[in-house]
């Protein structure tokens, strides 16, 4: 189980005077079970390429592979691959529409012809797996705050029982406590669920906290494909991409330059507090 | 998909015709359209033919993109032509059955068939070369003498920039409402019609919702800004006519007059 990547390139506006490289040759694979952090700047072709990933965009070339197979092979069963790669858009509150909580999740499992039976297991089971519990059930979905009307939406794509969960900034907007709450259930899915996550967003913190690789796009093209910590060592190289560190990173780069002993790589303030003390017990 | 819709074809080059004032724009191409109803002569149709040629000379347009707005009308050229064709009476050149050509219908179609192309492609030379916001800018100054009478001028032209505005901010809103829907496994393009209807159920409920909360939201960074209506209101950039608008001006008048000389001529 794996999606694979060969030289995607996706050209917007091709044969026009607006014609623009979104993609340039991207390569990578992704493997079963991975946490990957996807980064870059605005325009850095991210959301280009997540749409990529379950069949909403086509390539201009290249080829993408999900499971081995070419997904742009003559009668690919696209609505299968969407089942099987989720895709959470930003800001996905914005396409609910039903009139209850519980039947907007269940639209995605309706699409896919189940029975009626297995939908609404599928919809309880994910409204569970965001922590909704049944009093949500009947309310309308535009009466619950920003935070739970992202849960459903994120509900939504999970009754689908996707193998693969793509997330664009599933944060952007939300108070501290509901971001923590969706990336904690996030995390939890990856570890409990075993599903293969894809995490757009802008918070390096989060980046090293969650994501076990990181992919960072510069201008439609991939730059490092690493773990946090070995890519988070080019930090002066993120910065020419209008990207950053961790803010701890700084910290640990400052208390270098005073002389304080400190390891270079530390990325989170759990790892650099670990370190500071074990400094100080010297 | 949707993305490549794009309204008011606006071309952005740097020409003559681009910096001019959209008002002698608006006048010219309402005196062009009077100009193809004059004519009634070959002399005509080529003075007009010579006009045209040198304005879309001037615009640094590519010429495709005129003869571009002339797919939307091709089915009601084909048939004013044929109406033209086979129902004016005269010399008879021709006859199957009931249908006869004469000398006379071959005339006027011919003419006909030029006065609608010249019309549209015309009118393209104005959108090409004018943003949507200063073709209404133009209007609204253009005809600010009906506020004398009444009509409300600059509501209607800030109404007639905020939809302009709108239609590509809610083309983008659909498509991307519709991708998410796609990725839950919504499908719009199978089924028969009423399965098809129904379909759009899931976009349009989100898309109405949208350009509601937008709609609230202009409203209150206007009122914010303390929007209050025309009156009293400037401009950033405020219409002026320079020494090409007067030009073009003669020059326009000249052309109408030559137009209808031409009535005497032949």
């Amino acid at each position: 189980m794996s999606i694979r990547a060969v030289n995607l390139t996706h050209i917007y506006g091709q044969g026009t005077a607006f014609e623009q490289y979104a993609l340039k040759n991207v390569n990578f694979e992704i493997q079963d079970g991975e946490f990957i952090g996807l980064i870059g700047h605005t325009g850095s072709g991210k959301s280009t390429l997540i749409q990529h990933l379950n069949g909403l965009l086509k390539a201009t070339s290249g080829e993408l592979y999900y499971n081995g197979e070419n997904i742009y092979a003559h009668g690919y069963d696209m609505k299968g691959l969407r089942s099987k790669v989720g895709l959470v858009f930003q800001y996905p509150e914005h396409q609910l529409f039903e009139a209850d909580v519980f039947s907007d999740v269940c639209f995605g499992p309706k699409n896919l012809n189940l029975s009626q039976g297995e939908i609404e297991s599928r919809a309880k089971e994910a409204l569970n797996l965001v922590g909704l519990d049944e009093s949500f059930y009947k309310q309308s979905p535009f009466e619950l705050s920003g935070g739970q009307k992202r849960r459903v939406a994120i509900a939504g794509v999970l009754a689908m029982k996707p193998d693969v969960l793509i997330l664009d900034e599933p944060t952007a907007g939300l108070d501290p406590k509901g971001r923590d709450e969706i990336l904690g259930q996030i995390e939890k899915l990856h570890r409990e669920q075993g599903l293969t996550i894809i995490l757009v967003s802008h918070s390096m913190e989060d980046m090293a906290r969650y994501a076990d690789r990181l992919i960072v796009m510069n201008k439609g093209e991939k730059m490092f494909d690493d773990t946090p910590r070995n890519v988070f060592r080019h930090y002066k190289e993120l910065e020419a991409m209008g990207l950053a560190a961790p803010q701890i990173t700084y910290i640990v780069q400052a208390l270098r330059k005073e002389g304080i002993p400190v390891e270079e790589d530390l990325i989170t303030v759990e790892e650099a507090r670990d370190a500071i003390l074990r400094l100080i017990g010297k | 998909m949707l993305r490549e819709i794009t309204l008011g074809q606006y071309y952005p080059v740097d020409s003559v015709l681009h910096r001019m004032d959209p008002r002698t724009k608006l006048l010219g191409t309402l005196l062009f359209i009077i100009s193809l109803f004059c004519a009634n002569s070959w002399l005509g149709y080529l003075t007009a033919a010579v006009f045209l040629a040198i304005t879309i000379r001037l615009s640094r347009v590519p010429f495709r993109f005129m003869v571009r707005g002339l797919k939307a009308i091709l089915i009601l050229l084909l048939i004013s032509v044929s109406f033209n064709l086979f129902l004016t009476s005269g010399e008879v050149v021709w006859q199957l059955g009931i249908l006869k050509i004469t000398r006379e219908g071959i005339r006027t179609a011919i003419f006909m068939a030029l006065r609608l192309i010249f019309l549209v492609i015309g009118s393209s030379v104005m959108t090409l070369t004018t943003t949507p916001n200063e073709l209404t800018d133009g209007l609204e100054k253009g005809l600010g003498f009906l506020n004398k009478v009444g009509v409300p001028v600059h509501e209607v032209a800030m109404m007639m920039s905020i939809a302009l505005r709108f239609i590509p901010i809610l083309i983008e809103e659909a498509d991307k409402i519709m991708k998410a829907q796609m990725a839950r496994g919504a499908d719009f393009e199978s089924g028969n019609l009423i399965q098809r209807a129904k379909s759009m159920v899931p976009l349009l409920v989100p898309l109405f919702i949208s350009a509601f909360r937008r709609a609230t939201d202009l409203a209150m960074a206007m009122e914010a800004r303390c929007y209050h209506g025309g009156e009293g209101r400037t401009k950033m950039k405020p219409l002026c006519y320079r020494k090409r608008d007067r030009i073009a001006q003669v020059i326009l008048t000249g052309y109408l007059c030559l137009i209808i000389g031409t009535r005497f001529i032949a």
